[in-house]
């Protein structure tokens, strides 16, 4: 079957590969274990609080949750097809994981562009 | 049609093994493929950690230390060890990667697979230390 919507999902998937790549392992480190666990001095709230209402900060972290959901809907789509055979459900599939992505996107956008 | 071909009105149904279902256990290349595309999952999971930050950061001084403390609690902590542990592999495999997606060429020299990596890692470390920077001296 020809999809021609697949070299788009995997420029997105390849997009949220590199941010994800990039980005996110300082993010889980910082915000998920040092901050937190008191690893390092954390920073004030209301410091924190006003970086993340700045605009360019908002976009940032657009862009940080959304491509690399993309990211994550390719490659789980994937893992469930090649890692667990589920191929007779292979549209369930796709539209459970693309429709995720599209979903945290509206997500994403709602929390850092249009709120506040 | 072609006619020189022999042809047999009723084919053959090809033996077709179907693998387990495990296939990838047993061979650390194989596991290595599957424990890289299951690092999507530490990603989505690193998204929702974000999302949850920023709405209580918006919320007020008293749902972010809730969600400080929840944080702490070990079965959180410990996922997020491990998705760490699971988005260092992303990276690292991405990185080594690149160069065979893509192809850098400067006037006609082909940039060396070699230095495309070093790049990668070098712009890994850099935007790490830029994170960290803007996280950390806030409010300071």
């Amino acid at each position: 079957m020809k999809r021609p919507i697949e070299p788009l999902l995997w420029g997105l998937f390849s997009a949220g590969g590199v941010v994800a790549a990039l980005l996110m392992p300082v993010h889980l480190f910082l915000f998920g274990l040092a901050i937190p666990l008191g690893w390092l001095e954390p920073p004030s709230f209301e410091g924190l609080q006003s970086l993340a209402a700045h605009p360019l900060a908002r976009l940032y972290l657009f862009v940080l949750c959304s491509l690399p959901l993309f990211h994550w809907a390719h490659r789980f789509r994937f893992t469930l097809y090649d890692g667990l055979q589920i191929k007779h459900l292979n549209e369930v599939i796709s539209a459970v994981c693309y429709g995720g992505a599209i979903l945290g996107t509206f997500v994403a956008g709602y929390v850092f562009l249009v709120s506040r | 049609m072609n006619a020189s071909k022999p042809f047999t009105e009723f084919h053959p149904r090809w033996f077709r093994q179907r693998p387990s279902t495990y296939w990838w256990l047993w061979k650390w290349a194989y596991l290595r493929f599957v424990l890289r595309e299951l690092s999507s999952l530490a990603v989505a999971w690193c998204v929702v950690l974000t999302l949850l930050q920023a709405r209580a950061l918006a919320a007020g001084a008293a749902p972010y230390a809730d969600l400080q403390d929840w944080l702490r609690t070990p079965w959180v902590a410990l996922l997020n060890a491990v998705c760490l542990s699971f988005l260092m592999f992303h990276s690292i495999t991405w990185f080594q990667l690149a160069p065979r997606a893509m192809v850098v060429r400067l006037g006609g020299w082909r940039v060396p697979d070699a230095l495309i990596i070093a790049g990668n890692f070098a712009a890994w470390f850099a935007a790490s230390a830029a994170v960290a920077w803007l996280a950390l001296g806030a409010g300071r």
